[in-house]
């Protein structure tokens, strides 16, 4: 619209250049922590996750054989072998006979060995080593090597983190927990508030319109408010900490948010379908049934949506009214937390675990975002 | 796999226990209690009708008040209490009187206003740029969705995220953390310690919340962006104005309700999110907030006084937008 005028093309240049600037500063930061969660612990304490796709470089101890396989070859005794370890490919960049000098020859130069005696080592690490007098001693020379490591990705992170049949990071244990907390507390309260929200919109009630204020300041009120005394009464009537706690708690703390966006999309059906349905003798509750529910699916979509997120993501209302000493209920979010404690420098395994977190929701996100959008809309602007 | 059936067996009850109950309340409503024939059937049809909607609401109404407005009253009832074994013992303003004097309370309380300046302003800022470049090219959805795409992410999975670009390694490293490599590349001289730079600190949590908040403000100020009639941005450019004219003068007044919106909405999330600094910092180096000042006072010192008055002072910050709110909400209906 505000082109009619004319824009320059230059402009619309420097439009979608901004526009790309603004997406990657978006996304860089989620995709530095997928890139490492493929690479190697090596691979990621010697170059940051942008140079994955590049060759590094890095510094290798490796022995050659030991002097009992040496051979007498022309009156000579001689070592041969590659120094590359089995499954492995080398590619040398420099290599050095010395700790103090471990970059001072090129492959295929010779050295000389300080016990006497010298080695050629070449590119893809074959050497060999000879002296007039034999080799002693029990095991082989030191070869200082600096070699060239090829991009690799690996899914070893995964397995470890997941399918660890010891389960030292409890990741798979977690989000079988994360799974259990969220599905109840994303079904119950869109049943709960669904039949509130008719109520709320299509029922004829003294005190109504005060029910959808009170509805209305809920919303805002802080979950932090609700953590002791919800604690202590949970104690007392002795749920304790578990499962059934926090599905109710989760229930609770969505339901102004369910109500209130239900009830504006209600309230928004064609009243016509409703009153003729009445008039030909239909009860409230087939109304509700056959009527409101299926026509209210995007908006019961958005906030299934929401709650899922919400719940899935959440921290705070699993570590009050689920995670006991057992440590047999953690949630995903909890175990991240605890991982950023213990192990706060392994980011293979810190990347890894956060991804495996992440992953669901984002797939929600990515195939469902058109209710997302539809509720948030329906939620805030009118 | 035991906790698996568990939660099975949980949603199926759940959801039984709910229908049954709505469906078996109404039939005994029209069949037993009020049935609509006999002597009284004007008079019992008229009085279904005037119980029905509390069948609808009760298990709602009944949630809300357990678990929402009934603990805003025990938490103030239980700032003015402390616990001395398993008693509540009443002692008036003492809660209030020792967070007043801890340092760590007036820490928290100037982050917390600093974060919620800090945060919405940006998210709201960001997010009005957003949508205003997105609206205006082709591949504007593909744009939108990936820069909404942190709102699926968890505020601890988004920490961990930042972790990353923060991370600092020792000089004689290779550094590992976006930011250090980006500063030693335009350079800087030494990696600096991005969470525990005093006060700057506090300013790289924040980037966090923006971050994930972007999305949803850029996703509702788009909507309202496109509201705007038309005619009035025609007129205007007809008149000579310039894009920056058109978007400051013109379009900006007309969405500034919508503005408002997401920039209370954005205030409240500030004010209950505790996870960034829970997972970043804890706290330590200045940048406690009271969400986490709150949590560490339940978790950690135990003290459930002193933090149900720091719960006090969250839901005292919250009660102007909750007037508001409700205020908003009355007109609507009226």
């Amino acid at each position: 619209m505000d082109n009619i005028a004319g824009s320059k093309s230059s402009l619309r240049w420097a439009l979608h250049l901004s526009v790309a600037f603004l997406v990657v500063l978006w996304l860089i930061p989620t995709v530095g922590l997928l890139v490492s969660s493929f690479r190697t612990t090596d691979q990621i304490s010697t170059g940051g996750w942008w140079r994955a796709l590049m060759t590094a470089e890095h510094n290798l101890i490796l022995r050659t054989a030991p002097p009992s396989t040496q051979t007498q070859i022309n009156g000579k005794y001689v070592v041969t072998g590659s120094l590359a370890k089995s499954g492995t490919e080398l590619d040398i960049r420099a290599w050095g006979v010395s700790s103090r000098a471990i970059d001072d020859y090129t492959p295929g130069a010779t050295a000389k060995l300080s016990k006497g005696g010298e080695i050629t080592v070449s590119k893809n690490g074959h050497y060999r080593m000879e002296h007039t007098l034999p080799f002693t001693g029990k095991r082989g020379t030191r070869i200082f090597v600096s070699s060239a490591l090829p991009p690799e990705f690996t899914l070893d992170n995964y397995h470890k983190v997941l399918f660890d049949p010891k389960n030292v990071e409890g990741m798979g244990q977690a989000f079988l927990t994360t799974m259990i907390v969220t599905i109840p507390a994303t079904i119950i309260p869109i049943l709960i508030a669904a039949f509130a929200a008719y109520a709320l919109a299509w029922m004829q009630f003294p005190g109504r319109a005060l029910l959808v204020a009170f509805i209305v300041g809920l919303l805002v009120v802080p979950l932090q408010l609700a953590l002791i005394p919800l604690l202590k009464l949970h104690l007392n009537i002795g749920i304790g900490k578990g499962f059934i706690g926090v599905w109710l708690a989760h229930t609770a703390f969505g339901m102004p948010l369910a109500i209130y966006l239900l009830r504006n999309y209600m309230v928004g059906l064609p009243k016509d379908i409703i009153e003729n349905a009445r008039i030909d003798g239909a009860t409230d509750f087939q109304i509700f049934m056959k009527l409101i529910v299926p026509l209210s699916f995007p908006a019961l979509a958005a906030f299934s949506i929401f709650q899922f997120l919400w719940t899935w993501n959440d921290l705070l209302v699993a570590k009050v009214f689920l995670i006991d000493s057992s440590g047999q209920t953690v949630v995903m979010t909890a175990k991240l937390v605890e991982m950023l404690g213990t192990r706060g420098g392994n980011w293979e395994i810190l990347a890894t675990s956060a991804f495996v977190s992440i992953v669901v929701p984002l797939l929600v996100f990515f195939s469902l975002q058109k209710y997302l959008v539809r509720g948030l809309l329906a939620g805030s602007v009118k | 796999m035991y906790p698996a059936m568990q939660g099975i067996m949980a949603i199926v009850g759940a959801v039984s226990v709910c229908l049954t109950y709505y469906f078996v309340s109404n039939w005994l409503l029209d069949n037993v209690f009020l049935p609509a024939k006999g002597a009284h059937i004007s008079r019992n049809i008229n009085r279904a009708n005037m119980i029905r909607p509390w069948l609808f609401l009760a298990p709602a109404l009944l949630v809300l008040c357990v678990y929402l407005a009934y603990p805003v009253i025990e938490t103030l009832r239980l700032s003015f209490m402390q616990r001395q074994g398993a008693e509540f013992v009443w002692v008036g303003l003492d809660n209030y009187q020792q967070m007043m004097t801890e340092d760590k309370f007036w820490e928290a309380l100037t982050n917390n206003v600093l974060w919620l300046i800090i945060v919405p302003a940006g998210a709201t800022a960001m997010g009005l740029i957003a949508a205003q470049l997105t609206d205006r090219i082709y591949w504007g959805n593909l744009a939108k969705s990936l820069i909404f795409m942190p709102m699926a992410i968890s505020f601890v999975g988004a920490s961990i995220i930042w972790k990353l670009v923060y991370d600092t390694r020792p000089i004689d490293q290779e550094q590992i953390g976006l930011l250090n490599a980006l500063y030693l590349f335009f350079g800087g001289d030494a990696p600096q310690t991005w969470v525990t730079m005093p006060f700057w600190n506090n300013l790289f949590l924040m980037v966090v919340l923006i971050w994930i908040q972007t999305g949803f403000a850029m996703v509702i100020l788009s909507a309202a962006l496109r509201s705007i009639p038309e005619e009035t941005i025609e007129a205007a450019i007809l008149d000579g104005a310039n894009p920056w004219v058109v978007f400051f003068k013109i379009k900006v007044p007309q969405i500034k309700g919508t503005i408002l919106v997401v920039w209370t909405t954005i205030t409240i999330t500030v004010l209950k999110v505790f996870d960034i600094v829970y997972a970043m910092t804890n706290g330590q180096w200045n940048t406690q907030i009271l969400a986490n000042y709150m949590f560490n006072k339940l978790f950690s010192a135990n003290d459930w006084g002193v933090g149900s008055a720091s719960a006090m002072v969250i839901m005292l910050l919250v009660t102007p937008i909750l007037i508001w709110n409700v205020y908003n909400a009355r007109q609507e209906q009226l």
